[in-house]
């Protein structure tokens, strides 16, 4: 089993330091090793005719079936799949270790740029779990879920008001797929106009990532705008190649690199002058709640992450939900069904309409969206009801009294007051030959989840830090100390970064290897054994 | 590392070196690799096909980003190093010459006049850090 598979003899700074002898260390009392479980693949836990449990045979009062005859020879396999055989304990340790191998937001801190990785208030979870919600099935029909239909028409209100724009559908599971279903909405309009030749997006450099992918997905072609000295977007570099061949344009808004672009209306103007649409990734929307609208400043169509912005599960605890609010001239054309009201005799009715929205760019999803993720966003909006803008507030300014204090040894890649995040450069310990991945390896060792980084783009080694509203002065300190230890020790002990992690449950791994020759499934690696 | 002396370079890192016989080798530098990091993939977007001058033919992928390859000059690609299917390291190890990417028949031998000499690729490198 190899390490860890019992006691390991550990004390708090021996894996800080890396067994550099005179390493300039002194470990806090942050440093827990604890215990830790080795656990294989559970193929390799597999024992021959183990059982978790077995159905009663012999007993039943039904005839027996032969599955070969009823399925015909097609679907039957001749061998049975080789699938583990394990013991019911087998199979909850072997989850409850993997799990325990896991960094979580209920773990520690977890600043992940460009991912507003927030505290999910375990409200939400119980509101989610309520029978009327959590029970129910898809193909119940309209009068038996009024209650689930009341609560989407009432988020869906919430959002419009946020957005500043008119119209929603909650159907987009994420927010790559409202990119999707937004851009469906912009290219509907345009041939409803008979307006056939717009084949282009012009997305900037400073926008996120799935962006340009989205476009590309749909049919567009991309046309890449570079930011300027400030990082922000000029009305300009619009105006230079936007022309009848231009659909739309993409943005983020506050941009990747954490900085509102304050030519918004004027870039929006330009846009639309050339008959274009804007699309606004809702990403960093945690920096602008209550603030701004971006049906105000001139977008048509946006998505929002509401396991990002509204506190639902993230990443691999998802799945998420990217609900698209649109404005009038789109909302003919938004995925259907539309959840309706109306007044009945005894209140207000609600249906799904699937057939009122002929010009509508048909379903995006299965079903009607991911509805218990969309349960807990609305309990997280009313719990703070009017205080949303108090969000924002607090989030900003975590991002800035970090970006205070790690200015004086870390470089800003773009100097002068940030949003919700802010990014940081290579320029200060590049000469040290560490790099930016040394450093997020080091932050492991002190307990920390590392920051986005390498991205965005258009930064040199790019350490990209959102510490959300959620966490305390005292977290946020912490962290700037382990920051200002780590680039003291890549200018004195480089070696510890180059080693790090050394604390953790793995040491560094080999990305190359991985990436260069992947082994993804258990007959790869039988066989590379 | 040294810059190759009879090599030309684009403003997009990509070095030309010229075979005599209409065609030139191409590849990316030995600063774009060492910017990249490790290469784990690199890709043409078609088998074959006509570039134009600053077209993007392909992407090279690191562990840290995917970038574009840009054509330093106007062509036809006439062949693609296919020992990068297996050994992408070849672009890390050896830039200037066993990492070679494509082979390019120039339609215009004269924009190799537009590139950088090395000297002037290294004042390029030298302003820019």
């Amino acid at each position: 089993m190899g390490k860890g598979s019992g006691q390991r003899e550990v004390k708090p700074g021996d894996s800080l330091r890396a067994g550099i002898e005179g390493a300039p260390i002194e470990p806090g009392d942050r440093m827990s090793p604890g215990i830790q479980f080795e656990e294989p693949l559970i193929f390799e836990r597999s024992r021959t005719g183990r059982r978790g449990f077995v159905l009663g045979q012999g007993d039943w009062d039904v005839d027996d079936v032969d599955p070969a005859a009823e399925l015909g020879g097609g679907l039957f396999r001749d061998e049975p799949a080789e699938l583990p055989e394990v013991s019911e304990p087998e199979v909850v340790r072997h989850f409850t270790r993997l799990s325990q191998w896991n960094y979580s937001i209920d773990a520690g801190f977890y600043p992940l740029g460009s991912c507003t990785m927030k505290y999910n208030p375990k409200i939400n979870e119980a509101t989610a779990r309520m029978a009327g919600f959590a029970q129910l099935h898809p193909y119940m029909p309209d009068q038996w879920c009024q209650g689930a239909l009341e609560l989407l028409w009432r988020l869906e209100r919430i959002l419009c008001e946020v957005a500043g724009l008119p119209a929603c559908s909650l159907q987009p599971a994420a927010g790559a797929q409202g990119e999707l279903a937004g851009l469906m909405c912009i290219r509907a309009y345009h041939q409803s106009r008979g307006d056939t030749q717009r084949t282009r997006i012009i997305v900037p450099d400073s926008a996120h990532g799935t962006n340009p992918a989205s476009a590309a997905f749909n049919g567009f072609s991309v046309v890449e705008v570079a930011s300027n000295a400030d990082g922000t977007l000029d009305p300009a570099a619009v105006e230079a190649v936007m022309d009848e061949t231009v659909a739309g344009l993409m943005i983020t808004n506050p941009n990747t690199l954490g900085i509102f672009e304050k030519e918004i209306e004027a870039i929006c103007e330009v846009v639309h002058r050339g008959g274009g649409k804007v699309y606004m990734d809702g990403a960093n929307m945690n920096a602008i709640l209550g603030k701004a609208r971006p049906g105000d400043f001139g977008i048509d169509v946006m998505h929002f992450n509401v396991h990002k912005t509204f506190s639902t599960p993230h990443g691999g605890g998802g799945p998420g939900g990217g609900p698209i609010c649109v404005s009038d001239d789109l909302e003919p054309f938004l995925p259907v069904p539309r959840i309706e009201r109306s007044e009945g005799e005894d209140g207000p009715v609600y249906r799904r309409d699937f057939d009122g929205h002929p010009q509508s760019v048909g379903k995006v999803k299965a079903f009607w969206g991911n509805f218990l993720v969309y349960v807990r966003a609305y309990t997280y909006l009313r719990e703070y009801g009017s205080d949303l803008p108090g969000i924002s507030e607090r989030a900003v300014l975590n991002a800035n009294y970090m970006r205070a204090r790690l200015s004086d040894t870390y470089n800003v890649a773009y100097p002068g007051r940030c949003m919700h995040e802010v990014v940081f450069d290579d320029s200060s310990f590049r000469d040290f030959g560490v790099s930016t991945m040394d450093v997020a390896k080091r932050l492991i060792d002190f307990g920390f989840h590392p920051p986005t980084i390498y991205f965005p783009l258009n930064v040199d080694g790019a350490l990209m830090v959102e510490p959300t509203e959620t966490e305390s002065l005292r977290a946020i300190d912490e962290f700037v100390e382990a920051m200002e230890t780590i680039h003291a020790e890549a200018e004195h002990s480089p070696q510890l970064l180059e080693a790090a992690p050394q604390n953790a449950f793995r040491n560094r791994l080999d990305e190359t290897t991985a990436a260069r020759r992947p082994i993804l499934t258990y007959r790869q690696l039988r066989e590379e054994r | 590392m040294d810059i190759p002396e009879n090599y030309r370079f684009s403003d997009d890192h990509e070095w030309t070196d010229d075979q005599g016989d209409g065609t030139v080798v191409v590849g990316i530098s030995h600063h774009a690799q060492d910017a990249l990091g490790d290469i784990v993939f690199v890709e043409l977007h078609g088998e074959e096909g006509v570039l134009e001058q600053g077209d993007d033919f392909g992407v090279v992928e690191s562990v840290k980003t995917v970038s574009d390859l840009f054509a330093p000059v106007s062509g036809e690609v006439v062949a693609f190093n296919e020992a990068l299917e297996d050994e992408p390291e070849l672009v890390n190890e050896d830039p200037y010459d066993r990492g070679w990417i494509v082979k390019i028949k120039m339609s215009d031998p004269s924009q190799l006049e537009e590139l950088m000499d090395a000297e002037e690729y290294e004042a390029f490198l030298t302003e820019g850090a």
